[in-house]
């Protein structure tokens, strides 16, 4: 009896143990939901929804996958999530109202933009605290960090500049106007280039990371969409360097760039008011977060089309996925 | 026909015949359905054209630019172009299962409907092979369109192409066996603009071809329940849950009912001692 006991445990118990390792969890923040919603990329259903601090918008994941960071904007904190447990185990003093942050490449250091206070601010995450704040231009949102570290860039929605910060020295080094309202920056892998979206500008621009300049600007075009619908927002770059995936907002779409003849290939139609995105880790496919449709869309990178929609909490706005 | 009905030497009683000449029939009824309408070209190209009209035009006024809401089998956001590709499908379908039923009337008035019915085999066979034929040329015609549309980039998964095989069919028949009891009720080939305008437009404008149901229901609730009433519908349905690969099981019972019920119908309208034909004839002067 007791045999055919552990026999039915062991049945019961084994699809859970057996789970395939390249089953990763996705992290939406749900801006006016106030949650988190977790979503097995495998089978693309909602797992779970952790309740968090209010207004939540930034989000990154520690790249052992661990922990996830949330920046709870009117909360005026960010907070960490335990992958495994998917309970709130801390905060990181932030700074008023932090909407976007990066984790370094070693994920010891947290740059976050203080949308309020025109600053930077940087923080340890071992020891929980502020290592330096960095004035900056009027409304910092965007922000990106070199491969290797040493740089982060920051954009200001407001003075429309890319500021290059030193990470050493926490001084802005070189500052790069480029299209009006910059909302988000993204290092090629290589480290050669950032390109910065302007959301009103509606534009990407390219930037040289040696010489500091713009060398490409690259502009949509959507038919039977006004130029006003189109709204670059988050920005995500293949790891082999050749496509860039830029969010477009209103225009419900997700342009997939050649980075090397900085155009246009495709446009992808997803939700609605698309935000950030995301890259499996494997790369095969990418997420968009689809604010007004409460849904994020998966794109296989393949064929650049899109697969599923998932329905997660109300106006996801970033989305982070655990590593491998 | 007249070769088919030449070759058979002994009709003393269709229940000797063997499977063989069943298919010899069949075949017979197939080739000369293929090659009427290989030979009607301007047919071929009408066939094309409407859906293509609807496909590159209406959808364009409509395209809604920023995507159709998911709904099943869809899985994520969708323009109306691919929206609306199984529904023109449904449509290819239609009509030609109503043309299929003016060329019955044709044959009715021309003569050559006699030979057909003189022939020796069991007036269901050479009902539903005829059916069959209709159904295969319709098919053809639907493939055409999906060709030409793929490169107006309304694409399917490419298996959807094939599962969606079986559900043309189906449908197919259904429309088919319409067509086909109607053409029993009517009595001369001018009729056939009131089966343009009581059959084909009221059955393809009430339905889900051209706007997703709950649109329709947002509109209009009485529009909704006749949309739901309308087998066409779920002809439409069967088709595009086909092209994602999932069987909509509703549609498919309503289709195969209704394929029954039309096929029985037509049968029994084409029997020549109790059907619709001989009063017709009896009126009528052919």
């Amino acid at each position: 009896m007791r045999h055919h006991m552990c026999l039915l445990a062991a049945t019961v118990a084994l699809p859970f143990l057996a789970q395939p390792s390249w089953a990763n969890m996705v992290y939406v923040s749900n801006e006016k939901g106030n949650s988190v919603t977790v979503v097995d990329s495998q089978t693309m259903e909602v797992v779970k929804t952790i309740d968090v601090g209010q207004r939540p918008r930034g989000i990154t994941i520690s790249p052992d996958g661990k922990i996830v960071y949330v920046c709870a904007s009117d909360d005026d904190t960010v907070q960490m999530i335990d992958t495994s447990t998917g309970e709130i185990i801390g905060s990181l003093p932030s700074g008023p109202d932090p909407e976007l942050f990066t984790l370094s490449p070693d994920g010891k250091t947290l740059y976050i933009a203080n949308e309020d206070d025109n600053l930077v601010t940087v923080i340890d995450v071992e020891s929980k605290g502020v290592i330096a704040e960095i004035p900056v231009g009027v409304e910092p949102e965007g922000m990106g960090v070199s491969p290797d570290g040493k740089t982060i860039v920051n954009t200001s929605e407001t003075t429309n500049m890319a500021h290059f910060i030193d990470t050493s020295t926490h001084e802005i080094t070189d500052n790069v106007l480029v299209d009006s309202r910059p909302r988000y920056a993204q290092f090629k892998p290589d480290g050669s280039e950032v390109w910065v979206s302007a959301e009103i500008g509606g534009t990407v621009s390219v930037i040289d990371n040696k010489t500091r300049t713009v060398t490409h600007k690259i502009t949509f075009e959507i038919q039977g969409l006004r130029s006003e619908q189109i709204q670059p927002v988050g920005i995500r770059i293949s790891a082999d360097g050749k496509k860039a995936y830029i969010a477009l907002g209103p225009a419900n779409r997700v342009a997939v760039v050649n980075t090397e003849t900085y155009t246009v290939e495709k446009y992808v139609l997803v939700g609605q008011r698309v935000w950030q995105l995301a890259f499996m880790p494997d790369g095969k496919s990418i997420i968009s977060t689809n604010g007004l449709s409460n849904d994020i869309t998966f794109i296989d990178t393949e064929t650049d089309e899109p697969i599923k929609s998932v329905t997660v909490g109300q106006l996801p706005w970033g989305v982070a996925v655990s590593p491998n | 026909m007249t070769e088919i009905s030449g070759n058979i030497s002994i009709p003393t009683g269709y229940s000797r015949f063997g499977l063989m000449q069943y298919l010899v029939c069949l075949k017979g009824i197939l080739i000369r359905e293929g090659l009427r309408y290989l030979h009607q070209r301007e047919r071929f190209i009408s066939s094309l054209v409407r859906p293509l009209l609807w496909l590159f035009i209406f959808a364009a006024g409509f395209r809604q630019v920023l995507g159709v809401s998911i709904i099943p089998p869809y899985q994520t956001y969708v323009l109306y172009e691919v929206y609306i590709t199984p529904g023109l499908c449904g449509m290819i379908l239609l009509f030609s299962g109503m043309q299929s039923s003016l060329s019955m009337v044709y044959d009715r008035e021309m003569g050559n409907m006699r030979t057909l019915l003189v022939s020796p085999f069991p007036r269901w066979f050479l009902l539903i092979s005829k059916l069959l034929a209709g159904v295969a040329v319709s098919i053809v015609q639907v493939y055409a369109f999906l060709f030409i549309a793929w490169f107006w980039g309304v694409k399917a998964p490419p298996a959807g192409y094939l599962l969606t095989l079986p559900a043309l069919f189906l449908a197919g028949m259904m429309l088919g066996a319409l067509g086909m009891l109607l053409s029993s009720m009517i009595k001369q080939l001018e009729n056939f603009a009131g089966i343009m305008n009581f059959v084909i437009f009221p059955m393809y404008f009430a339905s889900s071809a051209l706007y997703p149901l709950w649109r329709v229901q947002e509109a209009s609730p009485l529009l909704y329940k006749i949309c739901l009433l309308n087998p066409f519908t779920y002809a439409v349905e069967l088709v595009r849950f086909a092209f994602y690969g999932k069987i909509e099981w509703m549609s498919f019972i309503v289709v195969c009912g209704f394929t029954l019920v039309f096929i029985t119908g037509a049968i029994i309208a084409y029997d020549p001692s109790r059907g619709l034909v001989i009063k017709k004839q009896e009126g009528g002067n052919n």
